[in-house]
């Protein structure tokens, strides 16, 4: 480890960054043209090929737009809340693997931020985090609709956090670790994990809408109800970091659904080469990006399909049923592990990843 | 009381307030404004609400945001120049609040239409209410956070405003009823553009059947959400699908006919859950009865002259009337008293929605803030009809 | 993993939080070079649907859902007893996941025992 490495590192770290709020500024382009595609209409379309630079130009004029306190607010909270959904939002991706590794000359260069040993709890302990961005957005305004909407979020999110970390645990069972790349070398080996955990997989997914406050479980931001929930009283620049960051959350959301369940970079084609390069980490990162976008538009397809839930009902999903029949879940695969190491039970899906 | 009783007793309240933990905490009411800018009250309505947590305790309606004077407009006014006034109304449909008061004018003159120029008005009439139950289809949906099937239906009620369009030259505010007639013929080819359209409106019923009124969330957030018993609703005087989905078979159109409505076959669509689910579901069922009358007026339209025998300058003789009739948001009247001459001496205007609005308070006490969302929506008003 | 090599990760991450901090900053800094001011007293006031607000701007609301709090430690804590077991679940005994299951269930019951007493409606 020299300065060579420290200096891909920080390359490879500075890309990823970049990368990400080049897909927030394409998700959001990707999500009005793909709505108005579903709600016969034409969408964006005049600013810049295909209307791509929408959002930049929207971007602009958030820029421009004064920032102010409302005089209710309490002044510092107010002007961290945003920081606070921000930050973590970015946080969290530091985890997912790309694509495989490669090797230039004799360097080795990971397609990952870092490769955490706990990389599932980091995931679990910045969502965690984000949740006080919203709630403090709300308390800080001193205002009433976004007091409301931090209320919801605060006993939403913290009710979908436990149906996601329930169904993580059978993922780290069968894999056997808590790193998103050990996770996603384990599937290349055997299968997806989708397979056997297709339960756990769609509870992940549910509760990863859930948690980004995306319909039909947006009721922080009920448009019709609460006005713009917790951050009604945000505009301009600040406003934008809230926005940035949920769409941050979803690509997160979708990223980490395709490592734990998808096989993450892993496809059918992971071979070749180029003027004597290489290219599988080119096709890992392909099939990486082809199923998260997979992923991106199911949240679309959602959020233009289906009405939003009432509180009780989303109250009632979560603690009765998602809960419930992820902790079932649980303990029938470490059942099913336990027997089949002990070679009672034959390795009819293959063995685990260890 | 015996010391077992009383024992019995206290750990009874006790358990009675180890199951309510959570109403222990005091906290102040808070006052929350719904309205007058709220993205679910459709215009300037306003409801200052006490909330504890988000249920609502007690509501009260503010009107007035709207108030435009028509009524005393109407006392300034000509026969015809009160036409142009009545269409802004309801505005969705326009259309179908200058029926009453021509048939109101009419009456007080002894002018019966001609046979084309009635089944021309219900035609007219029947377009403006599919028009304006599109819209609601597709916004109540928005306001349950279902986003899709306003376009879709917006794109059909289109089609169905360009029809009046093509009939009238007006799209929401037709002014096109004259005392003892119309203003002009149907165009060329209407019939068979009509008639393609009422197709599309009734694939589009279908549509919305299936994709909302099927889909479980909807369900779920409407069924049972803001029953109106069947006396309550009497008693409040409210008209329309909101009443009929109590279960109370009232409709003008079939009580006391006007236009051709005697001469068509058409159900009085009714539901007795009286939820907002029922409300919705009944107007749906209403949209498709009204593409089935068009289509027989379609097929029964008389030729003829399109005006009566009429004097040049309107004069209405003395006397007063009240005329009703079946609008897509219930019933609205004209009552109407002219002493003669020119223009009328007193124009008192019943409005559906003023009094559908008018049960809010003892409606909205003790729901949710969600439920109040969507018990806003499903009674469906529009401001212009609650304030004039 | 190398114990140094284990700080490095957290290095690579802390590298990001940097540069997400910049963001923000920039993106501040940035707005407060491009925005105009003119403040208003009407401007800076609260959202209330468009009018006066009503009665006063901090005003309490009952946090209906602490309940809901209190379960999310319990089972919060539970997730962090599990993850570590769940790593290793292959290499341990019978035993140790019979006793996961008694964890577990004991749980499952105070969440039954919860929904019975009627604490996880929404009131």
């Amino acid at each position: 480890m020299d300065w060579v490495d420290y200096l891909i590192r920080s390359v490879v770290a500075v890309v990823v960054f970049a990368a990400i709020l080049g897909t927030c500024t394409l998700l959001v382009w990707f999500e009005r043209r793909g709505a108005a595609w579903m709600q016969v209409r034409v969408g964006p379309n005049k600013a810049g090929p295909f209307g791509l630079l929408q959002t930049v130009a929207d971007a602009v004029k958030l820029l421009t737009k004064e920032v102010f306190v409302p005089d209710s607010a309490d002044p510092l909270v107010y002007r961290i809340a945003p920081l606070l959904s921000l930050l973590p939002a970015f946080l969290a991706l530091t985890i997912v693997p790309f694509g495989p590794g490669f090797h230039i000359g004799d360097r080795y260069v990971p397609m990952q931020i870092a490769d955490l040993n706990i990389g599932i709890l980091w995931l679990l302990c910045m969502s965690s985090i984000a949740v006080y961005g919203y709630i403090l957005a709300g308390w800080s305004s001193g205002s009433k609709y976004p007091l409301l909407g931090a209320v919801r979020q605060s006993a939403q999110v913290i009710s979908y956090e436990l149906v996601m970390s329930l169904a993580i645990i059978p993922v780290v069972i069968w894999a056997g670790t808590l790193s998103t790349s050990g996770i996603v070398e384990a599937q290349s080996r055997y299968h997806w994990y989708v397979v056997p955990l297709i339960v756990p997989a769609i509870a992940f997914f549910v509760s990863g809408i859930a948690e980004t406050n995306r319909p039909p479980f947006d009721l922080v931001e009920a448009e019709s109800e609460l006005v713009a929930g917790a951050i009604t009283e945000y505009g301009g620049v600040r406003f934008m970091m809230f926005f940035l960051a949920e769409y941050t959350n979803i690509i997160t959301i979708s990223a980490i659904t395709t490592t734990l369940f998808l096989g993450g970079w892993n496809g059918p084609i992971l071979f070749g080469t180029i003027a004597g390069w290489s290219v599988v980490p080119l096709w890992g990162l392909f099939w990486f990006l082809l199923k998260t976008g997979v992923l991106l538009f199911v949240f679309i397809w959602v959020r233009v399909s289906l009405p939003r839930l009432r509180y009780d009902q989303l109250m009632t999903f979560g603690w009765k049923i998602m809960i419930g029949v992820n902790v079932a879940v649980v303990l029938a695969v470490s059942f099913v592990i336990a027997l089949m190491e002990q070679g009672a039970l034959p390795m009819f899906w293959a063995p685990p990843g260890r | 009381m015996t010391s077992v009783q009383s024992h019995l007793s206290a750990s009874f309240a006790a358990h009675l307030a180890d199951a309510q933990v959570a109403v222990e905490i005091e906290t102040p009411e808070m006052t929350l404004n719904i309205g007058p800018q709220h993205p679910s009250t459709h215009g300037v309505f306003r409801l200052i609400a006490k909330v504890d947590g988000e249920r609502v305790t007690e509501v009260e309606p503010v009107l007035g945001y709207m108030h435009r004077g028509y009524e005393k407009l109407c006392e300034v006014r000509t026969y015809a120049q009160v036409t142009a006034l009545v269409n802004r109304l309801d505005w969705l449909s326009g259309y179908c609040n200058e029926i009453p008061f021509i048939l109101s004018a009419e009456k007080l003159m002894g002018i019966e239409a001609p046979p084309r120029v009635q089944y021309i008005r219900t035609i007219l009439s029947e377009l403006a209410r599919q028009a304006t139950f599109l819209v609601f289809l597709g916004s109540f949906g928005i306001e349950l956070g279902a986003l899709t099937p306003f376009f879709h239906t917006m794109r059909d009620r289109e089609k169905v405003l360009d029809l009046l369009e093509s009939v009238t030259g007006g799209r929401f505010h037709p002014n096109f009823n004259r005392v003892g007639g119309i203003l002009d013929d149907l165009p060329p080819g209407f019939v068979e553009e009509c008639a393609a359209v009422m197709d599309d409106v009734d694939k589009m019923c279908d549509q919305v059947d299936a994709l909302l009124f099927g889909n479980d969330i909807f369900r779920e957030r409407t069924l049972g959400v803001g029953v109106i018993p069947l006396d309550k609703g009497l008693e409040y005087g409210v008209s329309g699908a909101n009443i009929r989905a109590s279960g109370c078979a009232a409709d003008v159109r079939r009580d006391e006919p006007y236009l051709v409505y005697d001469e068509v076959d058409f159900d009085v669509v009714t539901d007795t859950r009286g939820d907002a689910f029922a409300r919705a579901y009944c107007r749906l069922q209403e949209t498709r009865e009204s593409t089935r009358i068009v289509r027989q007026c379609l097929k029964a339209l008389p030729s003829g002259p399109i005006m009566a025998k009429v004097p040049k300058v309107i004069q209405v003789p003395p006397g007063e009337v009240y005329v009703r009739a079946e609008n897509p948001l219930g019933e609205m009247g004209y009552y109407l008293v002219s002493r003669g001459g020119r223009i009328p001496y007193r124009v008192k205007v019943r409005t559906a929605s003023f009094n559908n609005v008018s049960v809010l308070p003892w409606l909205l006490e003790g729901v949710f803030m969600p439920d109040l969302i969507a018990i806003l929506g499903s009674l469906y008003f529009i401001l212009g009809d609650v304030d004039r | 993993m190398p114990i140094d090599a284990y700080y490095r990760s957290y290095l690579q991450v802390a590298a990001v939080g940097l540069l997400g901090l910049g963001l923000f900053g920039a993106m501040i800094g940035l707005a407060k070079v491009l925005q105009p001011r003119r403040l208003s007293d009407l401007k800076s006031s609260i959202y209330e649907c468009g009018v006066e607000p009503l009665g006063d701007e901090w005003s309490q609301s009952q946090v209906r859902y602490y309940v809901f709090a209190l379960l999310f430690v319990v089972f919060d804590v539970e997730a962090i007893f599990v993850f570590p077991w769940a790593v290793i679940m292959g290499t341990l005994s019978w035993a140790a996941l019979v006793e996961m299951v008694i964890f577990i269930l004991i749980l499952a019951v105070a969440l039954l025992y919860a929904v019975r007493k009627g604490v996880l409606r929404w009131i």
